[in-house]
């Protein structure tokens, strides 16, 4: 599902690499936590697994995609295949809750019908069934989160990634949305979320990928957020 | 892409940014009202040139006792030399260039001064004698007049040539200088539009910023995230090209045809029909530009 080969990324202007030399294999069913502190690279891998950047070096294959290489004109396509969610939840304002996710499909050309039916579907999969004319606003943050989910999976992909998606939640809400990726994982879509959360990472005992300064340091399966209790100094770097 | 979502997205751009959509209207409204001036200042000469030079004549007008030695210095106008421009106006090197041509004598020329001034001031003080023999010509291509006029200008016996298409120089002159400020005046205006349509665009998409991440996320197409966009600078720049066009009908409308063409009716001037036929070029130029304006201030912003 996805495989970085030896990848490496500067950006210009900075002295260190983002990522460098980062091997790793995420295969198709799986949750993996990407942890670490803040620049230590999640982000620029989870940027480069979108494709809005680009690897200096190495190969990066994301569904059957090779990102180094894809031209520019099939990224649209290849962003179809993948769901997006981030910490700030990025919903428009202006339109409700059905309008918000109807937008996405509509920006790609679905149909009305199809717009009609998998919207509803889709509100109802997060717990939303009450809230379709709703406004953002209009709803708590754990109920924002659950419709920029239900945004990034109305068009059924199969890779979700998600960029702290609980770093604005309260725990009671963060805990909700940790049970509906659960779920969504069940139902077979690959799960990548980079995140700070410790209780979150601890709790739900999965893969862990821990980045530090652009490397891999540790690559654990069913893990904490730190193997071994760690000194106060790295504990503080953590907190955002 | 669906025609009716790019619709509303059109219209949401020009909602959220009427005053800026609003200025470019305007401002393509009076560039391309110059442009459509220069055009049809254009369409003029050319209606004065089709009308008139066709009806435009050589004169060759002979010598007689009166005229100074330096221009005939041998007086008025033997019967050889008369013989001679009259064969030289049959020669195969101008029977091509001519039309038809025919001989007005003194007499003639003072019977036509006769008949033709209303207050005979001018025959009151001249007789015949003080008048000039003349062959008129017309030709068969007014461009090729001065061929004819060069081969008669040093025949002796020739007093002077004219080509009557000279007293249209400086109307044409006139015209010409018009087209040219015109022009300018429209190029400069042309040139602040397309930089205003292209920082408009740039508003809008900084507007509309959040709609647009959302889109490149969940993986729109460029076009369908550019076309409205286009389409929005496109529509501004039609409207002003429809307004301007309006403008032009009106003033060709009101000015020339009702009042002026009545009072001046040799002048022929331009009417709606030149107006409406220089439209598609007025706005195919509005058009291509605000294309282009917005098309490169979206490519550079809106990428993927």
């Amino acid at each position: 599902m996805i495989r970085l080969d030896n990848v490496t990324k500067t950006y210009r202007g900075a002295g260190a690499s983002a990522l460098y030399e980062v091997q790793l294999q995420i295969d198709r069913g799986e949750f993996v936590f990407l942890v670490g502190a803040s620049g230590s690279g999640k982000s620029s891998l989870l940027k480069l697994m979108l494709r809005e950047e680009k690897p200096d070096s190495g190969d990066l294959f994301v569904l059957g995609e090779n990102l180094r290489t894809l031209p520019q004109r099939r990224v649209a396509s290849y962003r179809r295949k993948l769901g997006v969610v981030f910490q700030d939840f990025r919903l428009l304002p202006n339109k409700t809750v059905f309008q918000n996710i109807a937008f996405a499909l509509q920006v790609i050309g679905k149909s009305r019908a199809f717009i009609e039916t998998s919207v509803p579907d889709v509100l109802r999969l997060v717990g939303l069934e009450g809230k379709f004319f709703d406004f953002p606003a209009a709803l708590s943050g754990g109920e924002q989160q659950r419709v920029a989910l239900a945004r990034a999976l109305v068009n059924r992909p199969e890779l979700l990634l998600a960029d702290e998606p609980t770093g604005n939640l309260d725990p009671d809400n963060s805990k909700e949305i940790m049970g509906l990726l659960s779920r969504i994982n069940l139902s077979g879509t690959t799960i990548v979320m980079a995140t700070h959360d410790r209780g979150i990472v601890d709790q739900m005992q999965r893969r862990v990928v821990e980045i530090q300064a652009g490397r891999i340091v540790r690559d654990a399966e069913t893990a904490s957020y730190r193997e071994v209790p760690s000194g106060p100094v790295e504990l503080s770097e953590d907190q955002p | 892409m669906n025609l009716s979502f790019v619709a509303r997205e059109v219209w949401e751009g020009v909602r959220g940014n009427f005053s800026m959509v609003l200025s470019i209207v305007l401002v393509t409204f009076v560039s391309l009202s110059f442009v459509s001036v220069a055009a049809l200042l254009q369409v003029q000469i050319g209606n004065l040139k089709s009308y008139w030079f066709d009806k435009a004549q050589i004169a060759i007008y002979l010598c007689n006792d009166f005229e100074s030695e330096l221009i005939c210095p041998s007086g008025a106008i033997t019967q050889t030399e008369q013989i001679a421009v009259a064969g030289q106006l049959k020669s195969s090197a101008l029977v091509p260039y001519i039309d038809t041509y025919y001989f007005e004598s003194q007499d003639e020329a003072y019977q036509r001064l006769l008949d033709g001034g209303g207050e005979l001031t001018a025959a009151q003080y001249l007789n015949p004698d003080q008048l000039n023999a003349t062959y008129w010509v017309s030709l068969a291509d007014p461009e090729k007049a001065a061929l004819v006029v060069e081969a008669f200008e040093s025949q002796p016996g020739v007093a002077a040539v004219a080509d009557q298409r000279s007293y249209f120089d400086p109307i044409i002159g006139l015209l010409n200088g018009a087209t040219l400020a015109a022009g300018s005046i429209a190029t400069v205006m042309l040139f602040s539009a397309a930089l205003l349509t292209t920082t408009t665009i740039r508003l809008s998409a900084f507007s509309r910023r959040r709609e647009i991440g959302i889109m490149r996320l969940v993986g729109a197409s460029s076009a369908s995230i550019q076309l409205p966009f286009i389409l929005e600078g496109l529509i501004a720049a039609l409207l002003g090209g429809g307004l301007a066009i309006g403008l032009n009908l009106f003033i060709v409308e009101n000015y020339l045809t009702d009042s002026l063409a009545t009072e001046l009716a040799f002048a022929n001037f331009v009417s709606a029909t030149d107006v409406l036929a220089v439209a598609p070029y007025v706005l195919g130029l509005g058009a291509i530009l605000a294309v282009l304006a917005s098309g490169i201030s979206t490519f550079r912003h809106l990428r993927t």
